[in-house]
């Protein structure tokens, strides 16, 4: 896909995007190494589509391309330095000089569990997941985190048997694997990091009793007289409906806002 | 007063009646407690391999968080995280080169060059709130109630690091004297618990628990004190198993010193959670008019 259909303008500036990227006119291309072989690509591409500029296609190791499955961590340094660094290729802009490597998948241990059986102690946690007192509080599962998770604050909390600070504070975690990759304990963080946040969901986190009622209320017919008469009505008078319906204003304060018509409450 | 406050990953789980026992104290004491943001795992038990540098990082990271927050002192409960930390700070405090390793590898994180000091609390309530303080601020006396105070192994060892020298059993007894308890000295008092032990075979763990409180029942103890989760696990969780075994004749009660401390001022019971103590702990409290009244 490209805007190169506005005929009137002297120059075609085209577009780099889409699964080929179109190296617009004038632009600058920078040295990236991808795992360890030079190539020249368009500098403000991400390392995503850089490296599909290069000519590599994933297969996988690319999901969403919006930084939110975690399919693409990468592993980069710049030349002179040795300090590693860690982004998502799809969000991670290439900068001159980059030594790039992806790691797809980390064959990080995965205990399997039912969680209908297992109860909402952190016991159950430390059984399945021994080595989570190997850590040594290095530190470099946090720094290797794309999402800027406080994996070892999360990983202390458990050891600590404080579950719900473990499910709060791993919350942006996308499963992308590199805290694991980092870690001189062996220790999968982010598999037990999920084990945490399905434990509080199961056990400790409040149900939510309003729901609880409306699935009761709809289960025992409430709203089954309203569906039939939706159903029944004609495509105009469906429209009529919608269009003259009442709305809670955006901004109304939580519980100020009543309708005209309460025959359906 | 307030102090900063180091907790250790035991006190949140089986011994959290060490801590919630200390947090009523202090506050009867006036004493305010700030616990430490973002602390991890004390790194128990002390690695004593000369260039394992990393098992220093965990303790240090503690550390680094206290001094973030401005604090001179860092007071702890459990005699295992007192004993790591301070030594991890002595490391980092004389060896400038071992310093040096783990500031640079720790680039992460603030330099630390020792600048806190780890308190146990023992000492702090000897130091900064005193036992004529404590003595005062009592609401029931444990009188009658004879109590030999259990140091363990790492309160005391090594020497840079203890709480008091080697022998020495004067922090403990001075606080149960202050509560009006009478103390009762015994031999076994350093012995070790049989710490890990366990894991290994439980027979050698047995024994030397049994040693420890028979003695203590010999010297006309009715309860140990201590402040050591491992301690409080092998002389006071398996006591019972004791008793069955035929390795220790009659019940001696264990309690951390925080728990004595607590009735002493007159907090309520279960605000010192003797759920988590064997049974005959607060059965011996209430036989001694040792809890305050409901």
């Amino acid at each position: 896909m490209c805007d190169a259909d506005n005929t009137t303008t002297k120059k075609t500036i085209r577009v780099a995007t889409g699964d080929r990227a179109i190296l617009p006119e004038g632009a600058k291309t920078i040295p990236v190494y991808i795992m360890g072989k030079k190539y020249e690509v368009p500098e403000t591409l991400t390392i995503m589509k850089a490296m599909e500029y290069a000519g590599f296609k994933f297969l996988r190791g690319a999901g969403c391309r919006g930084g939110i499955c975690g399919a693409c961590p990468t592993v980069y340094r710049m030349a002179g330095d040795y300090k590693l660094h860690f982004g998502l290729a799809c969000q991670t802009v290439v900068e001159a000089d980059m030594y790039l490597a992806q790691i797809p998948f980390f064959p990080a241990n995965r205990a399997e569990y039912n969680i209908e059986e297992i109860g909402g102690a952190a016991e159950a946690i430390h059984a399945l997941y021994p080595e989570l007192f190997r850590c040594v509080a290095c530190n470099l599962c946090t720094k290797a985190c794309p999402m800027d998770v406080d994996v070892l604050g999360y990983i202390s909390a458990l050891k600590q048997g404080n579950i719900k600070k473990a499910a709060e504070l791993s919350f942006d975690c996308i499963q992308c694997g590199l805290c694991a990759s980092r870690c001189m304990g062996e220790i999968p963080q982010y598999h037990i990091a999920q084990l945490a946040r399905r434990v509080y969901g199961r056990y400790i986190q409040p149900r939510a009793e309003h729901l609880q009622k409306r699935v009761g209320e709809i289960e025992s017919g409430k709203y089954d007289a309203m569906l039939q008469e939706l159903s029944a009505m004609s495509k105009e008078d469906l429209e009529k409906c919608y269009v003259e319906r009442e709305r809670e204003p955006d901004l109304a304060p939580p519980g100020t806002w009543q309708p005209k018509e309460t025959r359906y409450l | 007063m307030k102090i900063s406050y180091y907790p250790g990953c035991t006190l949140k789980t089986k011994a959290a009646n060490l801590e919630a026992a200390a947090v009523a104290s202090l506050a009867v004491l006036g004493v305010e407690v700030e616990e430490i943001d973002r602390w991890n795992c004390c790194g128990a038990v002390f690695s004593l391999t000369a260039d394992d540098l990393i098992h220093q990082v965990g303790p240090v990271r503690n550390l680094v968080r206290a001094k973030e927050k401005g604090a001179d002192q860092l007071v702890t409960l459990c005699s295992m995280c007192y004993n790591t930390l301070a030594r991890a700070n002595r490391i980092v405090r004389d060896d400038t080169v071992k310093r040096d390793t783990i500031n640079r590898f720790m680039d992460d994180e603030i330099d630390y060059a020792g600048e806190v000091e780890v308190v146990h609390m023992l000492t702090f309530l000897a130091r900064e709130v005193g036992w004529q303080k404590i003595r005062e601020a009592v609401k029931v006396p444990l009188t009658g109630l004879r109590v030999s105070p259990y140091y363990g192994c790492t309160l005391q060892r090594p020497a840079d690091v203890g709480i008091e020298p080697f022998g020495s059993f004067s922090l403990m007894t001075g606080l149960l004297e202050a509560l009006g308890a009478t103390v009762v000295p015994f031999a076994a008092a350093d012995t070790c618990c049989g710490s890990y032990q366990v894991l290994n075979g439980e027979g050698g763990a047995k024994s030397t628990a049994a040693v420890i409180i028979n003695d203590a029942a010999q010297a006309g103890a009715e309860a140990l004190a201590t402040s050591c989760p491992l301690c409080e696990y092998n002389l006071g969780k398996r006591q019972e198993q004791l008793i069955t075994s035929g390795q220790v004749e009659a019940p001696v009660p264990t309690f951390y010193f925080t728990q004595l401390l607590a009735v002493a001022l007159g907090v309520a019971p279960e605000s010192c959670l003797f759920d988590l103590n064997d049974a005959a702990s607060l059965a011996l409290l209430k036989n001694k008019n040792c809890l305050v009244a409901a």
